[in-house]
């Protein structure tokens, strides 16, 4: 009897616990087709629950509000988008898993996401293998497009099923070092990453460019992404004498670095990229006055284009904000649905037998003015839109400082 | 080297407050030899008890008159978790192998993160905690913080009321006992049960008051805090000789002295500027625990001696 009930209480907790874990990733809505439409199931993938999942609600609310508005507008017909969303929390593992489900879902079509370049490693060669579209609105890695020779200049496509919205971490960090050099004045400058594709990546790209305008890199170092003490790496970086430390990292760390690093008495600013630029930072962190960020596009709020996004993303009445990759968000789930689009016209129609490979195939051709400006992919699945914004932390919130598109050579 | 006052006071703020959460996982398994993995979250759902307290109480309150009221709202749900996983998760099995309750505890440990996640408004992000205004104060070549001094002051508090309690008072006698011989003690009339719940909880309040001190000094508390520091404080109890709670205190203050000074001086040795650095800590922390355990396997502190409880 007594075996029995310790049985009965752990298989309880076990099962407890599985489905707690299984609810976060699970979506309310269930029905496949509606009427004599064809559904075609936009996959998304990012982080929904965790560190980034503010980033990460975000990507999600967009790329619903994307399919919703075509479906309105009835942009394909005889079409209904579907988004199906899955948390991949911020881990590469559990990317792939998410993968296998969207390739195993024949309704799939393209996949949207995810945030994390890690993430997206793992991703790639499974969606490559079955074909399968991904556009990401987020990943900045430059390999994930061009491989690892980008930085010999032996740049050469990977995977032909990736995509991406958002431009690279070697514009980015070129933009960053640019302006920190030559706008802000910033000479001697410390340097940290947290070791992952996306930190490493912008890092190794900042440091590149800011010692090739002329300035020092005083010193470096590394941090887990998970610590909220860096109190031993502040006190290493007042002994530099560096005026601005670059960090290239996400918000949840950096804030706490950053107020460590102006409690510990240096008055100096941290500045980041897209990944510290959330509305979340300023609010985790009291002393991020001054701090600085770069991000993909033109600020949204200041484009025209994306007036009507933005006051549609308002009416939906979503519970998060849009956060900084909601209008690549909708331009990369509008870039699949403009695929679609050719897809069926080249069809009579209706969406092809064959729907992933019509939908891969069309990708090459998908040109629109969309949310961050005219949308459209060179040979590597790159944005041609090279746009970048740096911000800085005024007021408490983010305002964008200086717009410009790097030349890279 | 100007900076080693910095890095050593850095190291000891760290330490107490691993130290403070390393004392729920000595106590336990002093006297029940159970790991309790869930500890850190019990850790984690103390900041957000205190946090709840700070956000219930009205507007323009002063943080320094809102602390004892913020432990009191942490230590309350640390304790009421604590009390409550010991009864209905760890109680019925503590005749089965040692196994079942550990695997208890790890799921226990996804259980409270995951309802954490679920049901605390916006907490699937980390939620901003109060902080002391004012820049920090010099003591002896160091910059100490004004929300660093909670910990700074509460460790040895915590430690001496803890101290007195165990030696002086029927209770902690009765802990030590139970602790030495479970079944003797019963038969000479101590309410083991009720001794095994008060280690819970005395654990879970100190791991209370170290979730103040981490909300004060980081400014944030999230629904995933608890795993690392549950982690490192595992490690604190482990190198002061667990089932010690003196050594847990040390364990904890080695271990954030020895991650602050890897962090600060590693990379500095010629040839090692590789393995310097932030993301080297975790690394030269276990290297130190292993080594310690080589040459001690009871732990800095850890004797079969009957003060252990």
């Amino acid at each position: 009897m007594r075996q029995r009930s310790i049985i009965a209480i752990t298989a309880a907790l076990a099962a407890g616990s599985l489905t707690l874990t299984a609810c976060g990733s699970r979506d309310d809505d269930g029905k496949s087709s509606s009427g004599d439409k064809t559904t075609v199931v936009i996959g998304v993938d990012a982080p929904l629950t965790g560190d980034l999942s503010a980033l990460g609600l975000g990507i999600k609310n967009s790329a619903d509000l994307a399919a919703k508005t075509a479906n309105k507008k009835e942009y394909v017909k005889g079409v209904e988008f579907k988004i199906e969303a899955l948390d991949d929390q911020a881990q590469p593992s559990v990317g792939q898993q998410n993968a296998q489900k969207f390739i195993s879902d024949k309704e799939v079509l393209g996949v949207v996401g995810p945030l994390n370049s890690s993430v997206s490693q793992q991703m790639q060669k499974p969606f490559s293998d079955a074909g399968l579209t991904q556009v990401s609105p987020a990943n900045t890695g430059t390999e994930l497009t061009q491989g690892d020779g980008w930085k010999t200049g032996n740049s050469v496509r990977p995977f032909k099923t990736f995509f991406r919205t958002a431009t690279t971490d070697e514009i980015q960090g070129a933009f960053a070092a640019e302006y920190l050099f030559s706008k802000a004045g910033k000479k001697k400058v410390y340097l940290i990453d947290d070791q992952k594709t996306y930190g490493a990546g912008l890092a190794a790209s900042f440091k590149a460019n800011f010692t090739k305008l002329g300035g020092q890199i005083v010193g470096t170092d590394h941090v887990n992404p998970d610590d909220r003490d860096f109190n031993a790496v502040v006190a290493k970086i007042k002994k530099t004498g560096a005026d601005a430390l670059y960090y290239g990292g996400e918000y949840p760390a950096a804030a706490p670095l950053s107020q460590q690093l102006k409690d510990s008495g240096q008055n100096i600013p941290l500045m980041g990229g897209d990944g510290i630029y959330s509305g979340e930072f300023p609010k985790l962190n009291k002393k991020a006055e001054g701090d600085l960020a770069t991000s993909v596009g033109k600020p949204v709020e200041d484009l025209p284009s994306a007036k009507e996004f933005i006051a549609n993303y308002k009416t939906a009445g979503y519970k998060d904000a849009y956060e900084a990759y909601g209008g690549l968000t909708y331009d990369a789930t509008w870039a699949v649905i403009e695929a679609v689009k050719l897809a069926v016209e080249g069809n009579d129609g209706k969406v092809p037998a064959e729907g992933r490979k019509a939908v891969l195939d069309a990708m090459a051709k998908v040109k629109f003015d969309g949310v961050t400006g005219t949308i459209s992919f060179d040979e590597f699945g790159d944005t041609t839109n090279h746009m970048m914004t740096a911000y800085k932390v005024t007021g408490g919130a983010w305002t964008p400082e200086y717009s410009a598109a790097p030349n890279v050579s | 080297m100007h900076e080693l006052p910095q890095q050593l006071a850095n190291g000891l703020i760290l330490g107490a407050m691993y130290g403070l959460i390393a004392i729920g996982y000595t106590m336990v398994y002093g006297i029940v030899q159970l790991i309790n993995f869930a500890h850190g979250e019990i850790f984690m759902v103390g900041g957000f008890g205190a946090l709840t307290v700070w956000l219930i109480l009205p507007g323009g309150f002063a943080l320094g008159a809102a602390i004892p009221l913020m432990i009191l709202g942490g230590v309350v749900v640390s304790v009421a978790v604590a009390t409550a996983a010991e009864r209905f998760a760890y109680r019925p099995l503590r005749t089965a192998p040692r196994l079942a309750p550990l695997i208890t505890a790890i799921g226990l440990s996804i259980v409270l993160q995951q309802a954490v996640w679920m049901w605390y408004p916006d907490a699937k992000k980390d939620r901003p905690f109060p902080q002391f205004d004012g820049g920090p104060i010099d003591v002896l070549g160091a910059n100490i913080q004004r929300g660093d001094l909670f910990v700074l002051i509460a460790a040895p508090l915590c430690m001496v009321a803890l101290g007195f309690f165990v030696t002086k008072t029927r209770s902690g006698r009765g802990m030590q006992a139970t602790a030495q011989d479970p079944d003797t003690a019963k038969l000479m009339g101590i309410n083991t049960d009720r001794i095994i719940v008060m280690a819970f909880a005395i654990g879970a309040a100190f791991a209370a008051i170290a979730a103040v001190a981490y909300g004060l000094k980081n400014g944030q508390v999230g629904f995933r805090m608890g795993f690392l520091m549950g982690l490192k404080a595992f490690t604190a109890a482990v190198l002061g000789g667990i089932g010690n709670i003196y050594g847990a205190m040390l364990g904890g203050l080695v271990l954030g002295v020895a991650e602050s000074l890897a962090t600060g001086y590693i990379g500095d040795i010629p040839g090692m500027d590789l393995f310097g650095g932030g993301a080297w800590k975790d690394v030269w922390a276990f290297a130190l625990l292993i080594l310690v355990l080589l040459f001690r396997p009871q732990g800095l502190l850890g004797e079969r001696v009957a003060d252990r409880a």
